[in-house]
């Protein structure tokens, strides 16, 4: 097993100062050690894919780093910040960190634009009008500018997940995390959301993403960060992760992917 | 019925404060409970254990010992209530005990990630359970509420036993006078609670209807 160490410089151009950082990251579910002397640092700037196989721990890699899962040893830092453990430090980190859900997880007695409005005005304490000429212009950036009076129910999935990535970014986040963003949608929707995404990356964000996309990984990724039974296994730029994997586990699983 | 016609003075205050009883304990428990279930989920355990005591001593005690309890128990320790006064604050304390739970089953219909949204855009607990939570929950908790509030109007009949003059002490009191009448003035008092029970029944249609949203 090599665990080729994280070079942000190879982003190129893109990469700033480390944004996130994980030192020496464990974590356990009762018996089963789900994370493993996890070692990641995300540059600004930087677009970084999780693969792996289900079970691999990259949700809950994802999900510790605005702590939705607690960790039982090792440090993270946003922006140079050791994460707060609870109370107004934590909500501040996490109105800093957006993410998106499998499940969309709009607020669902909310219309469209109040999922958007609601954490700029109550978190943030932004006036109620300036807030939603924002929410406008990011539902019309996501192409929902249309469904703003309608429940989420009443959107389709890839709406849906639209209208999340926006609500997210009405909190104008230093990095965004997406738990495989895509893995519940029909596949002609999977497309207007990785299309989105794209979009982002291309403008800048900081992005962890945990997908099984891998045409988004191939095309969009700064670097590939392939995890299984939850240690990281192969951090590489797509180009040379996706064409000559040098771990068995990686090569059986880009095997398996790829050829079916 | 006649003695009701008779006696029609008697029945509208009885009949207004069974009413004003029902009416005023059932505002207090409802924030009441609902704070109590808002407790059970909070992040902090001593906070839970207090409001699980709570819950359970309440639910789990006879409403005619609450009764007992604020009526003879707490003068003898300096506080003495108005007999209307303290039937409200048993009342309103028995009721939020099932106010809690019904609003905690509301709370537990709703799903994680609603919760999960929330917390990661960065609101507070409170923020979380009154703006995402709670509003969701009170959907889903309106059958079980209103069945709450139906078994409250039928329960401020015991206040009739402890000094205050409702719809129960007006059955007792007619029923000494007018002997001869007791199943007309029997099957009287009980649809005055039946026309105070089956509008709220109505009214939990109406508002499950209203506010049905799609999840």
């Amino acid at each position: 097993m090599t665990q080729t160490t994280p070079h942000p410089e190879e982003a190129g151009s893109r990469a700033g100062h480390p944004l996130v950082q994980l030192t020496g990251v464990q974590k356990h579910f009762g018996d089963l050690h789900v994370l493993k002397d996890i070692e990641l640092e995300v540059a600004a700037g930087e677009v970084v894919v999780v693969l792996g196989p289900s079970g691999s721990g990259k949700s809950t890699l994802c999900r510790t780093i605005n702590r939705l899962e607690t960790i039982d040893e090792g440090e993270i830092r946003v922006d140079g910040e050791l994460l707060p453990t609870s109370g107004a430090g934590l909500a501040k980190l996490r109105s800093e960190v957006g993410m998106v859900f499998q499940s969309f997880n709009l607020f669902a007695h909310k219309t469209v634009l109040q999922n958007i409005t609601v954490a700029p005005i109550k978190v943030k304490g932004i006036p109620r009008r300036d807030a939603e000429v924002t929410g406008m212009e990011l539902l019309e950036r996501v192409g929902v500018a249309d469904q703003a009076d309608k429940l989420p129910a009443q959107l389709s999935g890839g709406q849906q997940q639209r209208v999340a990535i926006a609500r997210s970014l009405a909190m104008s986040p230093k990095v965004m995390l997406f738990d495989e963003p895509t893995s519940a949608l029909d596949p002609e929707m999977i497309s207007e959301v990785i299309e989105v995404m794209t979009g982002l990356a291309k403008d800048g964000m900081t992005m962890i993403v945990v997908t099984h996309e891998m045409g988004f990984a191939r095309r969009t990724a700064d670097r590939v960060v392939f995890m299984d039974s939850g240690r990281i296994v192969e951090v590489r730029p797509p180009e040379e992760f996706f064409s000559s994997p040098q771990t068995d586990r990686a090569k059986d699983f880009l095997g398996k992917i790829l050829h079916n | 019925m006649d003695t009701f016609l008779i006696e029609r003075d008697m029945l509208w205050t009885a009949f207004s404060t069974t009413l004003t009883l029902a009416a005023i304990s059932g505002a207090i428990s409802l924030v009441l409970g609902t704070l109590i279930a808002a407790l059970r989920v909070s992040p902090y355990a001593p906070l839970r254990a207090l409001a699980t005591a709570y819950t359970e001593f309440l639910r789990n005690t006879p409403l005619t010992i609450v009764f007992f309890f604020y009526v003879f128990v707490t003068p003898s320790m300096g506080f003495t209530f108005d007999y209307k006064v303290a039937a409200v604050i048993a009342l309103s304390c028995y009721t939020s005990a099932f106010v809690a739970e019904a609003v905690r089953s509301g709370i537990n219909s709703v799903t994680v990630g609603q919760a999960e949204a929330a917390r990661s855009l960065g609101m507070s607990f409170s923020q979380n359970l009154s703006i995402v939570v709670l509003p969701q929950a009170f959907r889903t908790a309106i059958p079980p509420l209103i069945s709450v509030f139906i078994a409250l109007v039928k329960n401020t009949s015991v206040a009739g036993a402890f000094g205050v003059f409702e719809l129960f002490a007006l059955s007792k009191r007619l029923t000494n006078v007018y002997s001869a009448d007791v199943i007309a003035i029997l099957v009287g008092v009980a649809l005055c609670y039946l026309l105070l029970c089956i509008p709220l029944g109505q009214l939990a249609g109406h508002l499950e209807r209203k506010v049905a949203f799609a999840r």
